[in-house]
């Protein structure tokens, strides 16, 4: 797909999440609206998964480690044909499937999760598995910056460069907000790539929102032979809804009509620019 | 609704609405009270008591183990810590740091769950804590307790800053009406509240599900004129032995009902006393059952389950047509 092809996606995709969340009365607005591009981009650019190899072994994996954001996923994966997109209309209703975060439950979903810092450590289990069995499949996890804190990443950051997986991708959704504040404020991650590069990982940075930015950086991993790759995307948070854009309270902020009415608007405006 | 127990008005909020405003009233006083959060003063309403104090909050970020073992450093060097992240989070990821570093230590810290139990509802399984009761009754020297509605979490709080030992106090984010303190109006850990008494059958609730316990035992007069008696078991370990062997020796049937796994909770606990004590009541637990969590609020989670009026009160009409 080209960068404009994916940009006007996007558009429909930021629609449907704001559909939904809206219609659910629930959901992670901000953190959804800011990670959709990337997912875009894997699913429709990158990934070798669909509903047709999903159980297949040698499949491409995508573990969303940043659960909250689950409505971003779920769009995705029901356009992608896992799903039917009515699905969604039952999103955290009484006996749906369709719950505030990722489970296996859902056709396509490959990991639980929702419990924030267990992405990565799953994920590289996920891509050693591949090295054990000479296997060509990829693994993609994404996480938050706010997530970054839990032990548990950079103990799997170890493991990763240890076993030297090339075959593993983690990708930082950098909005610089989490619930309390602004990541640095809260605590304090920079710099996020001296860091990784020090525990041996490739890194590089990337606009979380520049289609072609993301396809071409995508393209060319791994980024070092026998090294775990690390994207730092920049984003925005609330991404594509004016009032949304860089705000704390969006985090899990679910708009009023009114609201919904004026994003729908923005995001159909939006088209012409493109 | 409001109560007025001890000259204090206690009108109905959430019982993490009430923790949050205790403690501020102890930080005004008491400047070695210290908050430490990982990303959870907003869930624990613990935002203006940051802007009030703002050099007796440490916060942490999204590390929960960390938490934990910063907040027992601070206890071990005299701060009287509350370390407050959502009860799920709290208590199985940081459990071993809870174990070792705030149990086993004896570093007073008192740790706080929050949105305990399904009070997340609809986010699933990550998010809910039915596992806290049972971890925290197999590690030693900690209290557990879940206050039933806003005096008994005002008091757990006050006690529980005063204690050179540590505390779990787990909490929802649901309004707790007040429940009646005509027959017992104290607190204190280890005594079961009793909020109403009967010569049918008992009913042992603890934390949230204390409320719809004491509208089934209503509903059970009204509608059946049977009597229940209603306790509300705040302190999960130590447990009231005592007042467990006093309303087994009716022989009449016991029900506990509880916001947590079948397994290893309240029922559990109540249960392994009565059989080593050679009471043979009939006895049925009500909680969450060992399956996969059915999606929905909180209320419909306890609906499903028949944490309710009705369904407390359905389990308490085929209990008594149970020979014995
Ligand atoms: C282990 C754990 N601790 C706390 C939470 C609660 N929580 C959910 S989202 C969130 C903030 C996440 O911030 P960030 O990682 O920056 O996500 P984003 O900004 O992309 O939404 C927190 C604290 C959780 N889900 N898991
Ligand atoms: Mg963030």
């Amino acid at each position: 797909m080209t960068p404009k092809e994916l940009a006007l996606k996007s558009i429909g995709y930021r629609k449907n999440i704001l559909k939904y969340i809206y219609g659910a009365n629930a959901g992670h607005t901000g953190g959804s609206l800011s990670c959709i591009d990337i997912l875009n981009v894997l699913y429709n650019h990158t990934l070798n998964v669909g509903p047709d190899n999903f159980k297949s072994p040698d499949r491409d994996r995508y573990i969303q480690s940043k659960g909250h954001c689950v409505e971003a996923l779920f769009v995705v994966l029901a356009d992608k044909g896992f799903f039917p997109e009515s699905d969604l209309e039952t999103l955290c209703r009484y006996k749906s499937h369709y719950i505030g975060h990722p489970t296996r439950k859902v056709n396509g979903v490959e990991q639980n999760t929702g419990a924030l810092g267990h992405g990565l450590p799953i994920s590289v289990g996920t891509a050693l598995a591949a090295k054990m069995d000479n296997k060509a499949y990829r693994v993609f996890t994404l996480l938050g910056d706010g997530e970054l804190p839990e032990g548990s990443n950079w103990e799997a950051a170890l493991t990763a460069a240890h076993y030297k997986l090339d075959n593993l991708t983690a990708i930082i959704d950098h909005n610089k907000l989490q619930i309390t504040g602004r990541t640095s404020d809260v605590c304090n991650t920079d710099p996020i790539d001296l860091k990784f590069e020090s525990f041996g990982w490739a890194v590089r940075h990337v606009d979380g929102h520049d289609f072609k930015m993301l396809q071409e950086t995508l393209d060319e991993l791994p980024f070092t032979d026998s090294k775990p790759s690390l994207i730092i995307a920049h984003t925005v948070k609330g991404k594509g809804i004016s009032y949304m854009e860089d705000e704390l309270k969006w985090h899990h902020g679910v708009p009023n009509k009114q609201q919904y009415a004026q994003a729908i608007e923005e995001l159909d405006n939006a088209v012409a620019t493109l | 609704m409001g109560a007025i127990i001890d000259n204090v008005l206690v009108s109905d909020k959430a019982n993490l609405d009430v923790f949050s405003g205790t403690l501020q009233n102890l930080a005004e006083l008491d400047r070695d009270i210290v908050v430490v959060t990982s990303d959870s003063r907003g869930s624990g309403k613990l935002g203006p008591f940051g802007q009030k104090f703002p050099a007796q909050i440490v916060e942490i970020g999204i590390a929960e183990q960390n938490l934990v073992g910063v907040a027992a450093g601070l206890a071990s060097a005299g701060k009287k810590v509350f370390a407050v992240s959502p009860a799920c989070f709290l208590t199985a990821r940081a459990l071993e740091q809870i174990k070792n570093d705030v149990a086993y230590s004896d570093n007073p810290v008192k740790l706080i769950g929050i949105s305990a139990g399904v009070s997340y509802g609809a986010l699933g399984t990550t998010h809910h804590s039915l596992h806290d009761f049972a971890v925290l009754r197999a590690v030693n020297n900690i209290t557990v307790v879940a206050p039933a509605d806003n005096f008994e979490t005002e008091q757990a709080i006050a006690q529980a800053a005063n204690s050179n030992h540590p505390f779990y106090l787990r909490f929802g984010k649901k309004v707790m009406p007040a429940l009646p303190t005509d027959i017992d109006n104290s607190f204190s850990f280890v005594k079961g509240r009793i909020i109403r008494e009967g010569k049918d059958l008992t009913i042992i609730g603890t934390g949230e599900t204390v409320y719809p316990a004491w509208q089934a035992a209503e509903k059970l007069e009204q509608d059946y004129n049977i009597q229940a008696t209603v306790i509300s078991m705040h302190t999960i370990k130590p447990l009231d032995y005592e007042l467990l062997a006093r309303v087994a020796a009716t022989g009449k049937p016991i029900i506990t009902v509880e916001e947590h796994s079948v397994y290893g909770g309240l029922g559990e606990a109540c249960a392994s006393f009565l059989l080593q004590h050679n009471y043979h009541n009939p006895f049925k637990i009500m909680g969450i059952p060992d399956e996969y969590t059915v999606t929905g609020s909180q209320n419909e989670i306890f609906n499903h389950y028949g944490l309710s009026e009705s369904g407390i009160a359905d389990t308490a009409l085929k209990i008594l047509k149970q020979k014995h």
